[in-house]
Parts: C-alpha cells; structure tokens; sequence
C-alpha cells in the first residue's frame, strides 16, 4: 500500500504541471546509476517531467549500473519506492522507446530471453517493454535529441 | 550535419568498468564515422599512463584500445593540465596521442563546442 504513496507522491506533479509556452524539445535521457540511486530517482521525475511539459522523450538508454534499474528481478521492500517498477510502467504508458545495453546488460546479469538461451543462463529478467541493444543506440539517440541529458555518471 | 559529441571521462582505468565503458562508447560512435572528442579528466587522466600492470591486476589492459581511438577516427583526444599536475604526471610520459593538453578554460570553450557531452 506504502509503495502506491510514493507512486502517487512521484507520478502526482504529472497531473498538476502545465505545459511550457517554448516549443517543444526533443530529449534523450541516459542513466548509468542503480534503481536505489538517488540520481535514478531524479532521472525518473526528470523524464516525467520531460512529458509534462509538452516535450518528448527520442529514447531512454540505460548503461552501466543503470541496467540494473530495468531487472524484472528487482524486489523492492514494500515501504520504499520501486523504482524499477516505476520505470517499467512509465516506459509502458507512455510508449517510450526504452533501451538496454547489451554490453553493459551481459556483464552484469540483466538478460533478456534471447541472451540467456544464448549463453545457457538460468533465467532471463529483461521482459517487455526494455529493448537489449548496442552503444549505437545510444549515438543514435544522441543524433536525434536537442539534448542529451545524463543521470548517475561521476 | 551529425551532431558532435564530448565524451568526458573521469575514472580511473582500475577502479571498475567505467574506463573501459566510456572508451566503448568512443569506439562505437567511431564505427559510425560521428564527430567525437574524448576529453580525459580528474582520475581519467591516469588511463594515460604507459606502463600499466593490467595482468597483475587480472585486468585486461586498456592502453592498445586507448591507441586504437584515432584508427576509428576518434582524433580529438584532450587531456586536462590541472589533472596531470595534480597527479604529477607530465605530457611527455602518455601513452596516446594526438593528444592535446587543455587548460580549465579550454574546456569550458570545449564543452561549449561540442553539441552535446557525455561524461562517465
């Protein structure tokens, strides 16, 4: 129940927020720290906000630590804020585009199906609606956006 | 026209993957032939030292990666002055080139330029 709170306390400025008179830009959001990162916090109401005020979002790509934060395995305690939750159902909503790195993904444990018949792993933890792809993902989304915003990095 | 990216990194070569996965995003943006910089920074500069002992620390060596930048066509290579000072490392002793050594207030001019910037 607590967790629908923080879920209402993070999604609440959505409903309440009006949209920018500037024209409309066009974001790419990077992430490289783990779901319970403060900075992955900020990156999620960062990107809520994004949309909030009339922008868009070309694609969200999660590397390094960040991958962690699209783990269909996470288990979050039931009075805290989850995060990869939060992440998965604003990617899903809002029919973003929302990437994984392979690279950064295989290294450390976030699989999708594919990868984990391919390399004969127990189980896969990367469902709908992540896409495991490559770094250019990234330099595409890099091409695409006025800005590239960052979260997590040193 | 592509849009120029600055890849600023900031770690050390041993301190985790970090080194290795900024590299990897120089690398990749070389394959495609987009406008790169990689500017090394704070402990990043440390990546620039020869001489590395990757295998003593099980690790594989990053410099033959570090050379290979300007092969994908990643030429514009920096590195910050006040970070080698502050390590007492000097520009003769680095193993990558071309690599130009900046001053804070070519970086502030370089992150001016470049249209946008990624830093790890």
């Amino acid at each position: 129940m607590l967790s629908r709170v923080f879920e209402f306390f993070i999604i609440g400025p959505i409903h309440s927020c009006h949209p920018l008179t500037e024209p409309s830009m066009k974001f790419a959001i990077a992430l490289y720290s783990p779901a319970h990162a403060a900075s992955s916090r900020r990156a999620l109401l960062f990107a809520q906000a994004v949309l909030c005020g009339g922008h868009d979002i070309v694609r969200l790509f999660f590397y390094q630590d960040g991958v962690h934060s699209t783990s269909a395995n996470v288990v979050t305690p039931q009075d805290e804020l989850d995060v990869p939750a939060l992440w998965r159902d604003f990617v899903s909503d809002n029919r973003l585009d929302g990437v994984v790195c392979i690279a950064a993904g295989l290294r450390r444990g976030v699989l999708n199906q594919e990868e984990a018949e391919r390399y004969s792993r127990p189980a896969a933890n990367l469902p709908a609606p992540w896409d495991l792809s490559g770094l250019g993902q990234l330099h595409d989304a890099v091409q695409a956006a006025d800005r590239l915003i960052c979260f997590g990095g040193p | 026209m592509p849009k120029s990216l600055l890849i600023i990194s900031r770690q050390s070569p041993w301190s985790g993957p970090s080194a290795r996965e900024a590299l990897d995003i120089a690398l990749a943006g070389g394959a495609f032939d987009l406008p790169l910089g990689m500017l090394f920074l704070d402990d990043g500069v440390l990546q620039l030292l020869p001489s590395q002992s990757a295998k003593a620390l099980q690790q594989k060596d990053l410099t033959a990666n570090l050379q290979a930048l300007s092969m994908f066509g990643v030429e514009e290579l920096f590195a910050c002055r006040t970070s080698l000072a502050e390590r007492g490392m000097t520009s003769t002793e680095l193993s990558v080139e071309p690599l130009q050594i900046v001053s804070d207030q070519d970086i502030a001019a370089l992150i001016d330029r470049y249209d946008q910037v990624i830093t790890i």
